[in-house]
Parts: C-alpha cells; sequence; structure tokens
C-alpha cells in the first residue's frame, strides 16, 4: 500500500519529488501520513543532497520505528495488524527507471479478450499451425542429441548463426560473421531491449517514427534515454477508393529537424506495425542520408519481412550503401516461421555495435534456449534449399496471407469502416471517423481516447476485438489518431469466417 | 561511427571469464570439470514432457501469459506454498523468466538504482557483481571466511562462516538489497538456520530485500537440510526466491527459472519483464510444468528425482574427492608452493595460471576460484579452483586417467 510512488499521489504533499520543507507540512496529520513523511524523505534523499537530509532520514526513521513499537504496545489487534502490513518494506523499492513504463496496454486488451466471448483479431499471432517443417525440426531437437537440453554458446547456437550469417550475407550484399556479427535473443523483442541497454544512455535522444510498435518508447525510457517523436501522417490519393500505408508518409523536413546533436539512434520499422507499412527505397535514403550526416544509429526493426504483399519489396536499410556500419537489424524466427511462442530472434550488425549488445546478452540473461535454436536453423536450411522457388515458405505464406488481407478488407468494409490497404505485416487499420461522428459519446475513463472507447464497445457489443491505434502514439500525439482501430488478419480461415458472422449482424443491426 | 557508442551502465562489465574458460575448455582436448552443466541425459520424464510439448496443441507455438504459462505459475505456486509455508498466487507471486539469471537480471534492474548498495556473500556466483553494476548500484563485499576444525582431515563448506559483526558492519542506510546464495557456488556451502536467521534479522533490522538464489536446492548432501529464507518469520514480505528448471532438471539448455515474491516486490519485476523480453518461451514452460506435476505425485518418496538425483550426485562428489586427493589436492592447492611462477598476465591471480596450466598440460579443466571474488579479495584467494561433480561416470574416470597420469609424473 505505501511501497510505491503511485501509491502515495493520493496522499497531499506525498510526491516523492517533493523536498523534504515541502513534506513539513504532514508532520501535523496521523501515523499513516508519517508513514508517507518517512517514504518521502528516504526517496527524496536522492534530490536533497544535504547533510540534514540524511540525518533527518534516519532521525524520522527511528522516529516511525519507535512510533511503531509504541502503536504495538498501546493499540488494538487492528490497528497492530494494519501497521505490520504497512511497515513491512518501509523504503520506496523500485528504481527510477521504471517510472513512467508500468502501465502495458496488452495486459488490458489481452485480459478483456479472454474474458469475452469475442472473435480475437487484436493481438499478433497466427491461430493456426506452424509449417509441418517447423514442428519437426523442434521435434528433431527435442529428441536427437541429449546435450541439446544443455546450455550452449551464450551468443548463440553456431548452427543457427552460421545460416543466419549466411542467408541475410546474401540478403544484405555483406559478409557477415556468425561469431562477430550475429547475436541471438530472446525474440525479437529481446533483440530490441538488448539494443537499447547498449547504446542509449541517459539524455541520449532516440527518433521514433509514429505510429509505432509501442515497446520502443518505454525501452527509450528505460534506458534514460529521451524519445523524439515523428508522425507519418496520411497524404491521401484521391484516385483511390481506400487509402494505402504507403500514403502514409515522413515529411523530409520535419525529419530533418528531429535530429540534434544528442541523437543517438533512430528506430526504423519496416514493414510497420501497426500501420503495414512497406518503406520504399527512396524513403530509407533519405532516413540513411540523414543518420550517416549526424552520425546516428539505425536500430532496423524488420520482423514482418517476409510479409509483404502487392509485389512490394522489402529493403533492409542495412544494404544501402554505408549503413551496415551503423545499423542493426533485427529479425524474428516467430514472425518468419509463424511460431510466436519460440521466442527466438536475432541482431545482425557490425561488430563495433554487437560487441557493445553482448555485453548486455551475458549480462542479462546469457544463454538463450539450445533446442528452439537448433529447431530454428535448421528450418531457415529448409528454407536456404527451397528460396526463390514457389515451395518456399517465404513464397506460399504471403501469398495465403495476401488473400486474407484481402478477405478482411472486403468484408470490413461492409459495416462502414474504412480500412487502409496494409503493404505488409500482420495488420491493418481501419478509419472509424463515421463511428465517432455516430457515437461520440462512449463510456471510459477521463481522457480516454475513442478508438480506446470503441474497442471496448465493440469488444462487449459486436464480439470483435481489436486495437486502438492510441496504443502506438505518444501520449501528446494520441489525440490526433484517435480514430483508427487495428486488425491483425493472420488469422485462420473459421476466425476470418467468425468474423464474417460478427460483421453481418453487426450490419444487420445498422440497417434496421 | 564517430560518436561514443555504448552507455555508460556497460563500463566495467564487459569482461566476462566464461568467454574465456569456455572456449579454452574446447580447444584443447580436455576433461570439462569446469562449467556447470550435466553431461549425461535429463531424466526421462522431463524429456517426454518437452515432447508432448512440441507435439501436442499446436497453439503452445504462439505466445503464452506474459508473466508465465498458468499451468507453470499454478504447480509452482502449490509445490513451493508447501515448501515455504506460505500462500503463493500464481499471478502475482509467480514470475517465470528465462533461467534463474534472468530472474537475477530482473530484480536487479527492478530494485537496484543509482548509488543503492547490495551486500554479496564472497565467493560469489560471478554475475551478481556485474548486474550490480549495471544497475547502477555499488556492490558491498562481505567474506567467508575458513575456521577449519582440526579434527577433520579434509575442510568442509560448512567451515566457511560469516563473522557476524563484520556483516553487520556492511549494512548502512543506502543498502536495498542483500544477495544469497544457497547452496553456494562455487563452494556448496549449504546455509544453516542459525545463518539464515543472522541474515533475516539485518535484513528486517534495516529493512533490505533479500535476493536469495537457490537453484540448486534440490542438490544437497550428507543429510544437510536446503532452508528457504523466505520461510522464516517475517521474510516472506521482504523476499525474492529465485529457482531453475536448469539445474531441478538437468536441462540447463531449456532456461526456464522463476521468481517467488511478494506482489509488492513482483509488480515492479513485472514491469522489468514486460518491457525487456515480455513473453517466456511456451513449450519449456509446459514442459516444466508437467515435470513439477511428476514430482508432485513422487514428493518424498525413493522414486521421485529430487531424491534419486541427489544421491547419485553425492556419489560422484565422493569418487570426485577421492580422486583429487590421490595427487595431493584437497580443497586446498598445496601446488603453490611448489610452482609459484606459472606463465600469466600481470597481476593475474594463481589459481587462473594454475587452471591454463593445468588445462593444457594435465588435461583437466576448472575454475579458478578469484572469478568469483572482486577484484580487490582475489589476491586473498587466489589457491583454490572449483571442479564441477555432475558429470557422467565416463567424464569422471576419464578424471581419474589423467590424475593417474598426474600422479605418476609426480611420483617420477
Amino acid at each position: 500500500m505505501w511501497d510505491t510512488a503511485s501509491s502515495l499521489d493520493s496522499f497531499p504533499n506525498a510526491h516523492p519529488t517533493y523536498s523534504f520543507q515541502d513534506s513539513g507540512t504532514s508532520f501535523e496529520f496521523t501515523t499513516g501520513v508519517l508513514l508517507c513523511f518517512s517514504r518521502t524523505l528516504n526517496f527524496g534523499s536522492h534530490q536533497c543532497s544535504m547533510a540534514l537530509g540524511g540525518m533527518f532520514r534516519n532521525a524520522a526513521a527511528t522516529y516511525l520505528h519507535l512510533v511503531g513499537s509504541l502503536q504495538r504496545k498501546k493499540a488494538g489487534a487492528s490497528l497492530t495488524r494494519y501497521l505490520h502490513q504497512t511497515l513491512t518494506m518501509r523504503k520506496r523499492l523500485q528504481a527510477r527507471r521504471l517510472d513512467r513504463i508500468d502501465h502495458n496496454p496488452w495486459v488490458v486488451f489481452t485480459k478483456l479478450a479472454s474474458e469475452c466471448d469475442a472473435v480475437n483479431l487484436g493481438q499478433g499471432f497466427p491461430d493456426f499451425p506452424p509449417p509441418d517443417f517447423a514442428v519437426e525440426a523442434f521435434q528433431q531437437a527435442i529428441s536427437g542429441d541429449f546435450m541439446l537440453n544443455q546450455y550452449t554458446r551464450a551468443f548463440g547456437y553456431p548452427p543457427l548463426t552460421k545460416i543466419l550469417a549466411s542467408f541475410f550475407g546474401k540478403l544484405l550484399g555483406q559478409e557477415i560473421d556468425p561469431f562477430e556479427n550475429v547475436l541471438v535473443t530472446v525474440g525479437a523483442y529481446g533483440a530490441l531491449f538488448t539494443a537499447f541497454q547498449a547504446l542509449v544512455d541517459e539524455g541520449d535522444e532516440v527518433i521514433i517514427i509514429e505510429p509505432s510498435f509501442d515497446c520502443y518508447e518505454p525501452m527509450t525510457l528505460m534506458a534514460g534515454g529521451r524519445p523524439v517523436f515523428v508522425s507519418l501522417k496520411l497524404t491521401p490519393t484521391k484516385d483511390r477508393e481506400l487509402d494505402s500505408s504507403s500514403d502514409w508518409q515522413l515529411d523530409p523536413t520535419e525529419l530533418a529537424s528531429k535530429f540534434t546533436s544528442r541523437t543517438k539512434a533512430l528506430i526504423l520499422n519496416t514493414p510497420n506495425n501497426p500501420l503495414g507499412k512497406v518503406f520504399s527505397k527512396a524513403e530509407l535514403e533519405l532516413v540513411a542520408s540523414l543518420c550517416q550526416q549526424h552520425d546516428v544509429v539505425c536500430i532496423s526493426d524488420e520482423v514482418y519481412q517476409w510479409l509483404v504483399y502487392d509485389g512490394c519489396q522489402h529493403i533492409s536499410i542495412a544494404s544501402l550503401p554505408g549503413m551496415w556500419e551503423r545499423t542493426l537489424t533485427i529479425g524474428s524466427a516467430g514472425k518468419t516461421f509463424s511460431v510466436t511462442g519460440w521466442k527466438v530472434g536475432w541482431v545482425l550488425g557490425p561488430n563495433s555495435l554487437m560487441k557493445h549488445l553482448r555485453t548486455v546478452h551475458q549480462n542479462s540473461i546469457f544463454h538463450c534456449p539450445t533446442q528452439s535454436q537448433a529447431a530454428v536453423a535448421q528450418s531457415f536450411q529448409r528454407e536456404q534449399l527451397h528460396f526463390g522457388q514457389p515451395s518456399s515458405y517465404f513464397v506460399q505464406f504471403p501469398q495465403a496471407v495476401q488473400r486474407k488481407r484481402d478477405h478482411m478488407i472486403r468484408s470490413l468494409q461492409s459495416v462502414g469502416l474504412r480500412p487502409v490497404i496494409s503493404q505488409g505485416s500482420y495488420f491493418l487499420i481501419t478509419d472509424i471517423s463515421d463511428f465517432k461522428r455516430r457515437m461520440p459519446d462512449l463510456p471510459g475513463a477521463v481522457d480516454e481516447p475513442y478508438d480506446s472507447r470503441f474497442v471496448k464497445w465493440m469488444i462487449k457489443n459486436k464480439g470483435l476485438v481489436a486495437i486502438p491505434v492510441s496504443v502506438f502514439y505518444s501520449q501528446s500525439h494520441q489525440k490526433h489518431f484517435d480514430h483508427y482501430i487495428r486488425f491483425c488478419f493472420v488469422k485462420d480461415e473459421s476466425t476470418l469466417q467468425a468474423m464474417d458472422k460478427k460483421l453481418q449482424e453487426w450490419k444487420d443491426e445498422l440497417g434496421a
């Protein structure tokens, strides 16, 4: 109850950043607030470096201890129990790096989705089996050499780092050393964390292109960095009925203005989550040029690299001239082979950057699980044999997913939702402006963006789960982008048919 | 790239001794008694559990609950709830991590801030110091010291003890946490109830969190009893208890660990977890859950792996002790007096030079115990090397062969 900064907020003068002089007024209140006061001092010592603060803190802690024991002797059972509960750990517990990052929207929405009997088109994972060759690869890893049950090389199981080096070496047009230029991580999420922890320091600026996968901001903050946001903006072309994710573009002047002498890194995500935008060569050259000009690292999140549609081509920025030396390219076995639960990811990059990621890795998780790495290695070996052929999973799967995307686009249009045609990734976004005009007042918390209220209403009343796109925006920009929701179309046919049924019911209600 | 790249949190932590020694071990044709992992298969029931997880419900190939696959958190809550004498909620009091190593990292990142002091009892597993530093904390070391009893030929790890006054003196108003490891790596010491009560009392007095690394909790010998400090009065509220499926079921490569603790602490670990790796792999969690379910059925019985395995390992330990004695190795290396000058880097501790010499010349790998000490204390503890005895019979026999050759050379 008394042990976090947020719970202190409900009491006057109890904010941990107050100086101890301000907190002095709380002396007049009850024992409960005395606890706050003491705790405030304990934390406030970071700001109040006066020697007096230290003495005072000890005095207050001693006073508290005495008061506590006095109370225990005099008070009845209920007060004793209360004090015992509140006196168990007295100091502020959590490190300041956790400030501002404790909230997680996924916990909220996945909980809601599991509670309601709704069609889950929210979180990004397939609800159909992975390809047989991947499952077989894992089965073989479990039943094969018993030593695969033990630790492997910390920075990556060598057969995996070797196939990644060879496979991506060709794609990036770069000599990739399996030991110096490849790090295996716990999913791409773990790769991102490792990169941020390695490179982002107190006060470093990180440019984040919005809308963006929501972890970039908290990871920047946790590393002490300052997120600097620049928004993709819709510049619609009137010759098409529906917008495309390619219509969401960066303003070159605005992007350039975001680079300062404190800019350490820019995080790029292509294909982009949530829009599905696939950055064009020209767009990547713009980003590359600015990164080189300002000596900035580019962290390129390319987890959806195989999921591109309508003949779009995925380009890795690390393959552009001058970029290998300053780019970290992140990939995901989970998204590549439809096995999000395996949590195998990787980073490719120059040794000058990778050595720092290795330092973080060896001091955070050290070894990644062995057998899933063996399974991913074997899966890549299979794909290397089939590369570019119709039998390649990297050919077949995007084709199958494109059909699902198209199915969803047609279905969503039938209830007056306006989907944005996504060029890539697992997702598309849908404009809900018409609904916002018709139903502007949906229940929700104070300051809760419209799209979040709409999604909750839709889950409860229409049996469909999506994710509000405001989740993918910084707080200051959310109000401008509160009329989109994101759907995941990498779902089984039966799920898409269940979606159709719900949409049909919705349409019928609208017609009535 | 022209600017300085790495964040300052990496200062002083880029060196890792394991990278050096595992590389040396793989390059030489030596008997590897260095790094701690079994070189024999895990129990059948564990392998079968993993096979079933891979071949069963296809949705196990996808993300599970971020803080832990529910069947695993439920069995951990129930299993350890009984052991700790504590109501453990599977959602509020349990976090699944990527090995105990990941659990430790999550705990340090959650709780240790700039300037916070962390008490580390030496010799200690070597990651505690860099994890403290990476979180901006200040490691404060206190050494276990050998107080030998003359009535035994060999010392015991129980003879390594803390000086209560010295330990108490390490606690200051800046002390945030104390990290306890029992059974201890590298000594093998199992902290007694009295020793734990001493630590507990100081933690309570100074309002300090106890991070208790109990990965070897089932591997106790000679009738020793492992006690979790969280089970002592007043300690649940301020203790994080860390465990490892890898060490529990001899599957170090599965990398499944966990933390048990009060919600007031665990919520902060969840914040770190959701911003670092978010989800742990699903299928290995399912396999660990099934393995614990099997052990829950057999608990306390002769058929329990937690009974059989320590018995088997104790025999290996005894074999190794006898074999090492045959070349004049005791827990202490007496060789130093005979070969004080072995090649090595400037300031390289003696035990490290000895291990390298032993790998190259005697074909045996061990780990210098100075690795487990802070830099300022290394010079006082440079005459011990650590052997891992959790090895297959064939490995122990290969060790015997090398030791016999060594003995013969000494005799000549």
